[in-house]
């Protein structure tokens, strides 16, 4: 994996300067060089298409559909951040031990990390950025803010978006309920306890 | 990670067609949550992968009386964990399953993964190159091995990871295994090997035979089960030890018991002895302390992981306690 990174790396470098991307829906191709430079002194930023490789996957994302194209051992995280920029959802261990990744599909929270974006296919992926109404923080946010429910904010997105998906499900979970729907995300700085404050007075929030 | 082809049929028959050509090559794939940290380690290095999650139909959690108990491969952890039938008449699985990992592994792993996922061994897991992935030795042995086994080791000492096989052992379950030869059905108890008969695989199956459903006998009137597992985290662990015990007593007294162990062996553990000797036994704690003083007596501990056998000893006696009470 770490070799993978590298060699994603690399090669993302090496690209940015000459190639880029926004040619939507087109397979790119290394030869034609010079197309890709003035895309990419329009869109310095986008890494080329065949950084992602070639399997197309259709997904809904924050309510958004989006039609991309991954290779076989992208993570879905890799794709939300790297591919939609999403970068709310963070990437800690990468392997399925922290939550920093969690996002919710189907209702259901799952480590976006520990799973393959081609399992995404179809599916319909809520990050942290979908619980924004434009400006206005969803209720499991504004009650992390009001109960001080974080330290440094790293592991926050991922806690949060476990708390939405207890929520979802069970509007008025009892404190056992949320100790152990949230037992799947560390905090570092062991917020822990204004955490299940936090995800009590979201509870408290929705339901007024 | 290696690149792979990731192949995605959507039938049993399909999926059996294919492994049945290139097996050995082809790493069977289904929630992922374990398979794909054994990827990203490069520990697995196939470049194909063969999802079972497009099958249809495979994921049934189906209950009743007469016929007892059957779940697909594909059932999720949480299905398991939130089914209220299995509540009711096997808490033994209920209790187990919502010990396995977090919510959100459990709402990805399956239980087919769970029967068949890899050992935790550090060594194993990180770059050493262990028995277990064709090396010539096994570093626990001399080296740390707090987590690993007191009985059934050599040459290898891992212990089995999994909190399912634990549950389904204690209650006799069978496993039916599905190849491009048609179907087997197996006690669980044969699906695991100890490493001296195989030290490079936990379970029986052969390249291209995929696990396609458990199934579980009718409760008897009467029955009690659960399961204990210590952790050394509050929160979600693998187990230190474990224990499922399914007993059957009247007024304090033991007609018969099955109890299995997790976490002291190179698979999900049973003492046909210790079962018969609890029978007619009345409950309680001398009683037990009495019968249980002598349990894995035998152990060959490690360096590191004698304080495994008190803790089993202290488990068993506890959960039985708490059942009978
Ligand atoms: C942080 C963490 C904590 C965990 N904690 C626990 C725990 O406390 N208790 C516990 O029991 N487990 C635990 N697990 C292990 C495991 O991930 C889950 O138990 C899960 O159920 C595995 O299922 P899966 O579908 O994700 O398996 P996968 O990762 O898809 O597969 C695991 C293995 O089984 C094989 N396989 C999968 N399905 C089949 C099948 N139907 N037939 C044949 N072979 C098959 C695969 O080839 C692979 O080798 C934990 C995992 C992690 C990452
Ligand atoms: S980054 Fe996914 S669980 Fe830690
Ligand atoms: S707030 Fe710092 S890791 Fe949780």
């Amino acid at each position: 994996m770490k070799e993978e990174k590298e060699k994603k790396e690399i090669s993302r470098r090496e690209f940015l300067g000459k190639a880029g991307t926004g040619v939507a829906g087109s397979y790119f191709i290394l030869s034609s060089l010079k197309q890709a430079e003035a895309v990419a002194k329009e869109n310095p930023l986008q890494p080329p298409e065949t950084y992602f490789g070639n399997i197309q996957v259709q997904l809904t994302v924050n309510g958004v559909k989006h039609k991309v194209r991954v290779h076989t051992n992208t993570t879905l995280v890799e794709l939300l951040r790297d591919r939609l920029s999403l970068t709310g959802t963070k990437v800690v261990c990468n392997h399925g031990e922290c939550g920093g990744c969690t996002v919710v599909i189907d209702k259901k929270a799952v480590y976006s990390c520990q799973m393959l974006a081609l399992d995404a296919d179809g599916k319909d992926v809520t990050t942290i950025e979908g619980l924004l109404k434009g400006e206005e923080l969803h209720k499991v946010q504004q009650a992390f803010i009001d109960k001080d429910g974080l330290q440094c904010g790293f592991c926050t997105p991922g806690q949060i978006m476990s708390a939405y998906a207890l929520l979802l499900n069970n509007p008025d979970p009892s404190e056992e309920e949320i100790k152990t729907a949230m037992a799947g995300n560390i905090c570092r700085c062991s917020a822990y306890p204004k955490i299940k404050e936090s995800v009590a007075e979201a509870a408290r929030l929705l339901k007024a | 990670m290696t690149d792979f082809d990731y192949i995605q049929p959507t039938t049993l028959q399909e999926a059996s067609k294919v492994l049945s050509s290139d097996g050995i090559n082809t790493l069977i794939y289904a929630g992922g949550t374990d398979a794909l940290s054994l990827l990203k380690n490069d520990i697995y290095k196939q470049h194909k992968v063969l999802n079972l999650k497009k099958i249809e139909g495979l994921n049934y959690i189906s209950f009743d009386k007469t016929n007892g108990l059957r779940i697909g491969a594909l059932a999720t952890i949480s299905e398991i964990g939130s089914s209220p039938e299995i509540k009711e008449n096997y808490n033994i699985i209920h209790e187990a399953a919502n010990e396995i990992a977090s919510p959100q592994l459990r709402n990805m792993g399956t239980l087919g993964g769970n029967l068949c996922q890899r050992p935790r061994c550090w060594y194993y897991r990180e770059d050493f190159d262990c028995i277990r992935k064709g090396g010539g030795e096994c570093f626990a042995y001399e080296g740390r091995n707090k987590f690993h086994c007191i009985v059934g080791g050599g040459p290898c000492y891992i212990v089995h990871p999994s909190d399912m096989a634990v549950a389904l052992l204690a209650l006799d379950a069978k496993v039916v295994i599905h190849s491009n030869n048609g179907e087997r059905t197996i006690p669980i108890n044969d699906l695991y090997v100890l490493p001296q008969d195989d030290p490079m695989n936990e379970t029986i199956l052969k390249p291209g035979e995929i696990v396609k459903e458990i199934q579980v006998q009718p409760p008897v009137k009467g029955i009690k089960s659960g399961y204990v597992k210590f952790k050394e985290r509050d929160t979600w662990d693998f187990a230190v030890v474990s224990v499922g015990a399914v007993i059957n007593s009247t007024n304090g007294i033991i007609n018969n018991v099955n109890i299995a162990f997790g976490g002291i062996a190179p698979k999900p553990w049973s003492e046909k002895s210790l079962n018969k000797s609890l029978s007619s036994v009345r409950i309680n704690e001398n009683e037990l302390e009495g019968k249980l003083k002598n349990l894995f007596s035998n152990a060959e501990t490690l360096s590191e992981n004698a304080y495994k056998v008190p803790l089993v000893r202290n488990l068993t006696k506890r959960l039985l306690l708490r059942l009978v009470q």
